[in-house]
């Protein structure tokens, strides 16, 4: 294969990524590394540093949209990122320390917990208003506009949270990935944050933590300007697309077949892994 | 929040959404423009990253980035491209400081400048090991 017919057929690949990752919002990091490594047959550590660049790609082209509406909480955000990218960091540390059959074992692991988290029925917890001593020191309860008129919330078990977070963090700097459902698992079910204040939040946060360990990826020459080249533009084209036809898609079957996929991934990131032929 | 000022969170992060997409929109033109560089010279050779090389010094550092940028190098212009990326989330780091102590929220501006700080080490120190 040559770079003209590689970067187009890479190209093609990242746009479908962006876009189904657009569509059921786990992101299109979980899927690229593995169809990169898999089927294109490129170094774990190309593709790592290629996605990683195409999440920071979609969360800040996404932002704009997201804060118009309203619902991402900036303190929230603000306060979990320290977090985030301290553990990104030590994750980008890391992945510059172990092997890459190792990153590709973590890696099928946690696809197999996404399709576990993205198949399951969302549990919906009950809202209550005692609010929290430390959370209204840190000022983070907030409110959105629904239907009905503004609701307010209240945060709740923010150490919690806040160690959840430094976890996605790292997995995010090991594996070039948003791990933006780690982030949504820790707002919506740890803290009680509600899911769309939780999503959005979780996406203006993508990035900057992403960048965290995007500069460590760089100096490490994890970053190949060819490979993500055709990733970047074609996540961004991908997610752009999806984020358009989003109102209007049908987004339960989509998201049954995108973990079934992610399950398939996971199982093959998994052997490949363990067997140590990435 | 102050309404003396009239500076409010959602009017920070408005302006702060439109200084992202504009520098998404800015990279990935940067990242196109050396696309075509890139594959008008190297669109026959044989693509293969099989084996991890790491790449060269000079397209791991901002100064080596630059510089083959303006020799008109295509790789060196991607990676301009991808560099602009990485700094926009720092850049809306950096903007949010500004936004808070507008606000007159110090714990806030405060807790924003630590995720600054490490936002620029791994940038800029990390090369330093």
């Amino acid at each position: 294969m040559n770079v003209l017919e590689f970067t187009a057929l890479v190209w093609a690949g990242s746009v479908i990524a962006g876009l189904l990752g657009s569509l059921t919002g786990l992101g299109g990091g979980v899927v690229l590394v593995p169809l990169l490594t898999l089927f294109f047959k490129v170094d774990i550590r190309y593709a790592v540093g290629a996605s990683l660049v195409s999440v920071i790609a979609t969360s800040s082209g996404a932002a704009a949209a997201y804060v118009k509406e309203g619902f991402s909480n900036i303190r929230i955000g603000m306060f979990l990122e320290i977090a985030t990218t301290v553990g990104a960091l030590l994750g980008a540390f890391l992945a510059t320390r172990v092997s890459g059959s190792a990153i590709a074992t973590i890696f099928g692991f946690v696809l197999l917990y996404s399709a576990y988290l993205a198949g399951r029925p969302r549990v919906r917890h009950a809202f209550d208003d005692v609010p929290d001593p430390l959370a209204t020191r840190l000022k983070i309860n907030g409110s959105f506009p629904e239907a009905e008129g503004v609701r307010h919330y209240c945060v709740h078990r923010v150490p919690l949270g806040f160690s959840l977070m430094f976890g996605a963090g790292a997995l995010s700097g090991l594996l070039g990935i948003g791990s933006g459902a780690v982030k949504v698992l820790a707002m919506d079910q740890a803290m009680r944050i509600p899911f769309k204040v939780s999503t959005t939040t979780s996406n203006f946060m993508i990035g900057v933590t992403a960048a965290a360990s995007a500069g460590i990826y760089l100096n490490r020459g994890y970053i190949d300007p060819g490979l993500s080249m055709p990733v970047m533009l074609g996540v961004l084209s991908g997610s752009l697309v999806g984020t358009r036809i989003l109102v209007k898609a049908e987004t339960k079957w989509l998201r049954l077949v995108f973990s079934a996929i992610i399950l398939l991934l996971g199982a093959q990131m998994l052997y490949n892994g363990l067997a140590g032929r990435i | 929040m102050s309404p003396q000022t009239g500076w409010t969170d959602q009017r920070v992060e408005n302006i702060i959404g439109n200084l992202l997409r504009a520098g998404v929109i800015l990279s990935a033109l940067v990242v196109f423009v050396g696309a075509i560089v890139y594959l008008a010279r190297h669109g026959q050779e044989p693509a293969d990253y099989r084996i991890f090389r790491g790449e060269p010094s000079d397209l791991r550092h901002i100064s080596g980035i630059v510089h083959d940028a303006f020799a008109f190098q295509g790789r060196g212009i991607i990676q301009l491209g991808l560099l602009l990326l990485i700094a926009t989330p720092v850049a809306r780091v950096a903007f949010s400081i500004f936004g808070f102590a507008l606000e007159g929220d110090r714990m806030y501006a405060g807790f924003t400048l630590i995720v600054l700080a490490i936002l620029l080490y791994s940038l800029l120190g990390s090369s330093l090991y």
